[in-house]
């Protein structure tokens, strides 16, 4: 027992002594954080409308197959034809965005990233956040702005539902401006609950598109753990069994 | 069926091998805990060539189509998220195991003579496996897989004269490209994997001419009864396969929950960055290996001085390169005249102590930006520079404090602890 308190406190150590914040988790600012539950079909549902009614126009979630997406949300083939399928002709087609790369260079000076694996590559909250923090920025090309991701070339494409809002900064005891709030300037469609709830099911349905893997590989694992707890049993009394005469 | 033995006996020694590796090889009865990692390595090793097998089934080795390709297993494939996983928990599981084990040969000297071989051949396994792990990290063709083989194989630019050919005949071309994608596939998926399991073969070999070492650093073989048996050994089959099957359950089980449940562990087995494709033009934030080369990646960056005519980053090789090398070394460097732990003195605990701190800290600022302040308001590379002299400490000084260190006397049987 002694031994083993002296590795833990050997191994605990280094991460313990060094680790030092100082970085913001989003940018300029805090992470909000996000309900991420994949067990909540309905949310991925209204997720996935909003994903493919005005994400997928400039972005792919080109290692995505509709019908993949269909099948794990408990949408119908016939649903995807009817409202889902803009930019494809097949329900087995990749997601693909309806705007042609070159095009989206062209436009934005960057072509829009693929997004199947952006809440893998930020972490959910980053895109939440992010989702959130655009305010009007007369100084950028696109006329936007954002405090997570700064200078980024989308516009916000979603301000008719939150409404339009400027960025209010103060300067720190260093004389660096910082961030410190926004002001909503017109009122969106949507009220701040509604806006955030809307963008939790985009972020959560963005979860589920960065690893589809993850509705059912919980409750595999599981069982799994289960199994080898009761194998765990046997392979003791087992081992017991033939040690007994070991002194 | 013994007619079918017997027949398979006159033809190939099938009995003769069951016995002396199994049935009649006598272990010593007082294996402890750090015991089961080496059966756990051999373990990790087949499960790594069964799902890479799989793996390479659905993988395209193109730097158009490797990164879709694994996203394709990921979605497309049935059960390929599991084999995947499998094969990436694997990788890091690999390391933990094979680092307990080298720890278990550390604790209780088993390098010592007359197991020097078994040691060497033990390192040679272990610089086979950051070969093949390195390699195999390049194949997801993620931004930082192409960002991390860019920095490790520009290393040996820092060679004098024959550096700048030398990392381009490694790449195939002058940046890390499909041509280096696909002879890293090729050393991956093959030649490593068949030196492995070679050398793997040839480590049990050794390690059962000369028996294994125990807790207490006796001999057992000294000891034997009247029928030829060491006194404190029992047969490996069944005794040490059922206690190795509690072992394999156990570890299966830690192994489960990561895989299952947070294979990512946190960007510690796959980083966030590797979820974007390879981008030339885009340098991820902070290139840094897996967790398993960060000891050495900050000893590499642990230098930052030009001295003796050789600049920094060539130092930073060197000092790399040695940290690693001096393992082979350990048998020679050892002067203590007992092999365990429990009958060494202090000096030694304390040395043992320190390089495994500074080990674990070297690991986890190799993770973190060298400029960055984190304690008492000393940067990164200082503290990086301070544990990277306690690490080749424990090497350099070790021929005298184990020769000065004050042992217990070890006792003539094997203590059942």
């Amino acid at each position: 027992m002694k031994k083993l308190l002296i590795l833990l406190v050997m191994v605990g150590l280094p991460a313990g002594a060094f680790a030092a914040g100082g970085h913001k988790s989003c940018g300029t600012v805090e992470c909000d954080a996000v309900d991420i539950d994949l067990g909540d079909k309905a949310s991925l549902q209204r997720g996935a409308r909003i994903f493919v009614n005005y994400c997928l126009s400039c972005h792919s979630a080109g290692y995505m197959r509709y019908n993949r997406m269909g099948r794990d949300l408990g949408i119908s083939d016939e649903l995807i034809k009817e409202n889902l399928l803009f930019a494809a002709d097949k329900v087995g087609d990749l997601m693909k965005a309806v705007m042609p790369k070159e095009d989206a260079r062209l436009w934005f000076g960057v072509a829009p990233p693929d997004l199947s694996l952006i809440a893998r590559a930020r972490k959910p909250a980053w895109v939440y956040t992010y989702l959130r923090s655009f305010y009007r920025d007369s100084k950028s090309p696109s006329g936007w702005n954002n405090t997570v991701f700064a200078h980024v070339a989308m516009p916000h494409v979603l301000y008719e539902w939150q409404g339009d809002r400027r960025a209010v900064f103060k300067k720190d005891a260093h004389g660096v401006e910082v961030f410190e709030r926004f002001e909503l300037q017109r009122v969106g469609s949507m009220d701040k609950q509604a806006y955030d709830r809307a963008m939790r099911d985009l972020t959560n349905f963005l979860t589920y598109l960065g690893e589809p893997a993850r509705l059912v590989r919980y409750e595999i694992g599981i069982y799994v753990l289960i199994f080898l707890a009761v194998f765990l049993v046997f392979a003791y009394l087992l081992k017991k069994e033939y040690w007994k005469d070991i002194h | 069926m013994q007619k079918l033995l017997a027949w398979i006996d006159d033809r190939f020694p099938l009995t003769k091998v069951w016995e002396e590796h199994l049935a009649k090889y006598y272990a010593p009865k007082n294996f402890n805990f750090w015991y089961y990692f080496g059966s756990l390595a051999l373990l990790v090793l087949v499960m790594q060539i069964v799902t890479g097998i799989f793996l390479t089934m659905h993988y395209k080795p193109d730097t158009d189509l490797a990164f879709a390709s694994v996203e394709y297993i990921m979605r497309d494939v049935d059960w390929g998220w599991l084999i995947r996983y499998m094969h990436s928990t694997g990788a890091s599981f690999f390391f933990i195991v094979v680092y307990l084990h080298m720890f278990r040969a550390m604790l209780y000297g088993s390098y010592q003579k007359p197991r020097e071989l078994i040691w060497l051949i033990g390192v040679v396994i272990y610089v086979a496996l950051m070969a093949e792990s390195f390699m195999g990290y390049l194949l997801p063709w993620g931004n930082m897989s192409y960002w991390g083989a860019q920095v490790i194989i520009s290393l040996f630019d820092a060679i004098p004269l024959v550096g700048p050919m030398l990392s381009e005949w490694i790449r195939g071309d002058f940046v890390v490209s499909d041509a280096t994608l696909n002879r890293f596939f090729a050393f991956h998926v093959i030649a490593i994997p068949l030196i492995l399991v070679a050398l793997v073969f040839v480590h049990i070999v050794a390690l059962h001419k000369v028996g294994s070492n125990n807790p207490d650093g006796v001999e057992i073989k000294k000891k034997k009864g009247p029928d030829g048996i060491p006194l404190d050994g029992i047969p490996f089959h069944p005794y040490y396969t059922v206690k190795d099957i509690v072992g394999v359950t156990v570890f299966l089980m830690l192994f489960a929950a990561v895989m299952f449940f947070a294979p990512e562990l946190w960007g510690w087995f796959l980083e966030p960055d590797n979820f974007v494709p390879a981008n030339n033009l885009v340098t991820p934030p902070e290139i840094v290996p897996l967790w398993y080369f960060t000891p050495f990646y900050s000893i590499l960056r642990a230098n930052v001085y030009n001295f003796l005519w050789i600049d920094a980053k060539l130092w930073g090789v060197i000092f790399m390169g040695l940290s690693i090398v001096l393992f082979f070394f350990l048998p020679w460097l050892d002067r203590s005249p007992v092999k365990s732990i429990r009958y060494r003195g202090g000096m030694y605990k304390t040395a043992l102590a320190v390089f495994v701190v500074s080990f674990f800290i070297l690991g986890y600022l190799g993770t973190k930006s060298p400029e960055v302040i984190s304690l008492f308001w000393v940067k990164n590379v200082y503290w990086v520079q301070a544990f990277t002299v306690l690490y080749f400490a424990f090497f350099f000084l070790m021929p005298w404090y184990t020769k000065y260190d004050k042992t217990k006397p070890v006792p003539e049987r094997v203590t059942g602890k």
